[in-house]
This record gives C-alpha cells, structure tokens and sequence, in this order.
C-alpha cells in the first residue's frame, strides 16, 4: 500500500516534469541563461508546484499522523551551515553545467536513455564519493 | 506563448508545475514525508543509511520515468536536448556530491521546503539558483551556450 503510493507519487512527479519542458536539459539551460534567450518557464513550473505544497502543508499541520502511515518523518535540522551552503552552491554548478537536476535526470530514462544514463550513472558516483568521504 | 520569450511554455509549465505539487503532497499527507528525489534515489540505491522505507524510496523512483514514459505515449513525444557526454559526466558528478552534501535538491528544497518556509530551504534554492545563473553565464561566457 505505501510502496503503491510512492509509485503513484513518483508517477504523477515524472509526468509533470515531461509536461511541463523540464525534462530537457536545453529548456532548463536556457532558464539559467540570462544573456541569452531566456526562457522563464522554470518560474511558472516553480509557482505551480509550490501552490498545492503550501496547501498540503497546512493541512499536515493539523493531521495527527499521515493518511497511511503512524508518523511524520520530517527534516528537522534549523541548523545553516557550511556543507548546506557548500552543497547547494555545487549542486547549482553541476545543474547549470548539464542542465539536469536528479528529477528529470530520472524521468528522462524514459524518454532519451543513452544520454540520461550517463547522467545519472555519474550523479550516483557522485552520491557515493560523498557517503565515502563524510561520516 | 509568451510576448517576448520566444521558448517560454507557461501554461504547459504552469499545469505540470501543479501535477509536481499534488505529487509532493501525497508523499506528504499520504507517508508524512518530504519527496526529495536525491535523497529518495540515494535511499532506493543503497547509498544512504534511514530515511524513508527501501521499497518505497525505490517506487518513487521508478515512478519518475514512469509517469515520463506515459506522457509520451499519451501525449506524444517529449523534446530533449542533451548537452555532450563529457559534460553529462562532469554535471552529473557534481549534481550527485552537492545534492548530498547540501540535503537536497529543486524538489526537496526548492518545492518542498520553499513551501514549508524552511530557512535552511530558502537559503539553499537561493544559493543553488544563484551559482546555476552564475555557471551558465560563465559557460557563455566561455562560448559553451
């Protein structure tokens, strides 16, 4: 049942990143490009995702437990440090460099494997160098 | 169309911007947790320890190239422009150590944790977008776009 929702979720997630251009690497560039031909529909993708999440989380607000599971998992940490700025400075490196970030990187194994392999073969070495280098 | 942005989809942008919305939402209301693709994809591989359930991060991912896979079909083909390999090698390298590093990525901070009014999220879109402005202005600059 909760394996099926996540389905479900990541289903509705990959749609909507096809949907809405975000799956092409060239569209995102050319939102981040702004001496070139800028392309602002990464915004109205932005904006439209965040208005049901602002709806969800005030609604989570008053739910005791969620609809299918006995609790909440949610981050915590307040914490503003060094590594969330280092990471998050690397990440919109790398997101600028290639034009993918891990969302559509994944949907688009659907929609043009050979290159989103490479991709996401290099972004999980990635993600086990940083496992490998910090406790 | 938009009047002066000759590539901008924003109503195609706008609907599919809501289909990632209602979906972060279920993962919220319906498991009580955050759908951050880099940490779930990390928890579905093996490569992080806690977290959500193996099987469900894995569902959620499988459920990413789904969806994409159905909107082809449905609404026939999807464009994609990819960059060189080299360069998918060297972004994808990066993507997977920051999105680590800094706990999340465009999901997880930007439309989960923007919405929830994180600081820690807010800072960390802010920082992201502005080193993405930054290194594809510098790859312009470079002659790359």
């Amino acid at each position: 049942m909760r394996a099926m929702i996540a389905l479900l979720s990541g289903t509705i997630f990959g749609s909507g990143l096809a949907l809405s251009g975000m799956a092409d690497p060239m569209r995102v560039r050319r939102f981040l490009d702004l001496f070139g031909a800028w392309d602002p529909t990464l915004a109205f993708v932005m904006g439209g995702a965040i208005l049901p999440m602002a709806l969800a989380w005030s609604m989570q607000r008053r739910m005791a437990k969620p609809l299918a599971c006995n609790t909440f998992n949610l981050p915590q940490t307040q914490k503003l440090d060094g590594r969330l700025a280092l990471g998050a400075v690397l990440f919109g490196i790398g997101w600028g460099i290639a034009g993918l970030c891990p969302g559509p990187a994944l949907a688009d194994l659907a929609l043009a494997p050979r290159s989103a392999l490479i991709f996401v073969g290099a972004m999980l070495i990635g993600v086990a160098a940083h496992r490998l280098t910090t406790k | 169309m938009l009047p002066g942005f000759p590539h901008a989809m924003p109503v195609a942008g706008f609907i599919g911007g809501l289909m990632i919305g209602v979906a972060a939402a279920l993962m919220l209301l319906g498991l009580g947790r955050i759908a951050g693709v880099s940490g779930l994809l990390a928890r579905a591989t093996g490569l992080a320890d806690g977290g959500a359930p193996r099987a469900v991060a894995a569902a959620f991912v499988i459920g990413l190239p789904l969806g994409a896979w159905i909107v082809a079909q449905v609404h026939g083909p999807v464009a994609t422009t990819f960059p060189a390999p080299l360069t998918l090698t060297l972004g994808g390298l990066i993507v997977g150590y920051g999105t680590r590093l800094g706990s999340g990525c465009t999901s997880g901070h930007g439309v989960c944790g923007l919405s929830r009014l994180s600081k820690r999220s807010m800072i960390a879109t802010a920082l992201f977008m502005a080193s993405g402005f930054v290194s594809v202005g510098l790859i312009r600059a470079l002659g790359g776009m």
